[in-house]
């Protein structure tokens, strides 16, 4: 048996191929590395939603149900109301795990994307990959999530159709702004910590997720409006149950969201590969 | 293969690669030695097209890699110092991910994988996660990794540092076989008993320029004697015996725990030393060495540098 004598695989090496579609084998990669942890993605995607929706969704919610009165929250119920906001944060959340944790792996762990930029990808493609397999985790999360409210009775059958995407759409565009912050990260030492303590935290605790935004005094209400949990939260509302938003807030909701995730797109492609051929 | 002219690389002031000229012929084992922190293996990085140059020329396989990047490294086999392997993933499964980033199709793959697991000893490992591997192990699935294109180019950097005696000899002898297999290799070292046993061609860096060129035994011809004598006196007393000395062989290095006498004729030299007098603690007669040829160039010992 000899190797190098060999040429046969030259003949296969298909480089148009890879500048094509490279990123789907980085994306392919990443979900074979995500498949390994199956469990922990399971449990952390059906716990997450039974555990938020049996104790705020079930326990406050008879409280303000009981307190507000039919026309409290717009007319519908809390877990109705609850919904959407809880499905995008959870969409973020695994956006930004997905997004954060194999490029600090890829460039200072294992270094795994040096290996993969010294094939015929290049580091956008890396990117994009990373980014790609993170959004394929987050449509996973968020079908589920939306099968356990389908099961709490919460939502109907036809809000599939309206909550997974604005899900996945405020997971994809946060993850990649995640991406690109991540990319610049010299150590790993304090980007998780910080973000989840300082970005994460108060966003979702700010974002009018349990009440409407508007319950909170002006002057925290900023917090809101800057955070891309309210934009998507607005969305989902508006969509899944008819909750009353003008379009222009539909359209700047909307913008906010696509900027912040081609921003962060496109400096992450350009870290990456800088970062890679440095 | 590859033809550099004037190649350089700073990083602000820091020169790391300053001007060099080399080229390399196809089916050809070259080998780059020197210290850590000669330019190496920022020249590899050069040469992989993963790092830009500043100035100069290269060519490698016939393009210049700051345009055509990715053709270039679609022909190349890289296995860098650190192993860099999914440890998640099986041994097989890192092979196969690996193929697909040049384009390689399922059919061409599944055969090959056969092939290099047989070529790095690890059939018997396919399906074992490559955290379980030991360190020789990794090492020749990084190495495997690198064939899995059939890279007209094979680029080695530092292949066996770390590893054990037993493993590095594994590792010696599968490279040996890609190299009479035809391979054009490209091997990056700081172990001299490696070059002269892989490379038929060889450059000795020292802070960023390339310092001698040539065959291992042209190298020994030229910069170093047949035979060289180490005699130890202890550390206090190396300096002024040395000078008692100076006049037996035909150079000499002075190193903080041992003199190097370099001569034609070893036993003779220790038998003229041990006729003044002077009894060394050891004493020892050898063949010439890079390493010798690396001292004289560089002033230094490998160890030191």
């Amino acid at each position: 048996m000899s190797i190098g004598t060999q040429p046969t695989g030259r003949l296969h090496v298909d480089v148009r191929r890879v500048g094509r579609i490279g990123a789907l084998y980085v994306a392919e990669y990443r979900l074979r590395n995500m498949w390994k942890w199956k469990r922990a993605v399971i449990t952390d995607g059906l716990g997450n939603p039974v555990l938020y929706l049996a104790s705020i969704g079930l326990g406050v919610g008879s409280l303000v149900n009981a307190s507000l009165g039919p026309q409290g929250l717009g007319g519908v119920p809390y877990l109705l109301f609850l919904a959407p906001a809880l499905m995008a944060a959870a969409a973020m959340q695994g956006a930004m795990t997905e997004a954060m944790f194999p490029t600090l792996a890829g460039f200072l762990w294992d270094k795994g994307f040096f290996a993969m930029r010294s094939t015929a990808l290049t580091g956008g493609q890396i990117a994009d990959g990373v980014l790609i397999a993170a959004v394929c985790r987050v449509t996973f999360t968020t079908a589920v999530y939306w099968l356990v409210l389908r099961a709490f009775g919460a939502v109907e059958w036809a809000s599939a159709l309206t909550l997974i995407p604005v899900a996945v759409f405020a997971g994809a565009c946060w993850g990649a702004l995640m991406l690109a912050i991540t990319a610049h990260a010299k150590n790993d030492d304090a980007i998780i910590s910080i973000a989840m303590r300082l970005v994460i935290m108060p966003m979702f605790l700010f974002s009018g997720t349990f009440y409407p935004l508007s319950t909170l005094p002006i002057s925290v209400q900023w917090i809101g409006w800057i955070s891309p949990l309210w934009h998507a939260t607005e969305l989902g509302r508006w969509l899944s149950y008819g909750m009353p938003l003008p379009s222009w807030q539909v359209a700047v909701s909307f913008c906010y969201l696509v900027l912040m995730g081609s921003v962060g797109l496109l400096v992450a492609r350009r870290r990456f590969e800088q970062r890679l051929t440095a | 293969m590859i033809t550099a002219r004037t190649l350089t690389k700073a990083y602000g002031e820091f020169i790391a690669v300053d001007g060099i000229d080399f080229s390399v012929a196809p089916g050809e084992s070259f080998g780059v030695l020197g210290p850590n922190g000669a330019g190496k293996s920022t020249t590899m990085r050069m040469i992989g097209a993963t790092l830009l140059r500043t100035s100069g020329e290269l060519s490698i396989l016939g393009k210049d890699p700051s345009i055509d990047g990715p053709a270039i490294r679609a022909h190349l086999g890289v296995v860098p110092q650190q192993d860099n392997n999914d440890t998640e993933l099986t041994v097989a499964e890192n092979l196969y991910i690996y193929g697909k980033y040049f384009g390689l199709p399922r059919s061409y793959l599944t055969p090959k994988i056969d092939e290099l697991l047989a070529f790095a000893q690890l059939e018997d490992k396919r399906d074992a996660k490559v955290d379980s591997l030991s360190g020789g192990m990794k090492r020749r699935l990084t190495i495997a990794r690198g064939l899995v294109n059939d890279p007209s180019i094979v680029m080695l950097d530092e292949p066996t540092t770390g590893l054990d005696p037993q493993a590095r000899h594994i590792l010696w002898d599968r490279l040996f076989r890609l190299k009479e297999d035809g391979a054009t290799l490209v091997i990056t070292t700081h172990y001299m008993d490696e070059a002269e046993q892989l490379c038929d061609r060889l450059v000795v860096m020292d802070r960023g320029r390339i310092v001698a060129e040539g065959s291992p035994a042209s190298l020994i011809r030229q910069y170093a004697s047949r035979e060289v004598v180490e005699v130890r006196f202890g550390s206090g007393r190396n300096g002024e015996i040395a000078a008692s000395i100076s006049d037996i062989g035909d150079r000499m290095e002075v190193l903080p725990d041992r003199i190097l006498v370099y001569a034609d004729q070893g036993e003779a030299t220790l038998q003229a030393i041990v006729a003044r007098g002077l009894m060394p603690l050891t004493s020892l007669v050898r063949r010439c060495s890079l390493e010798d040829v690396f001292l004289r160039l560089t002033g230094r010992t490998l160890e030191d540098a």
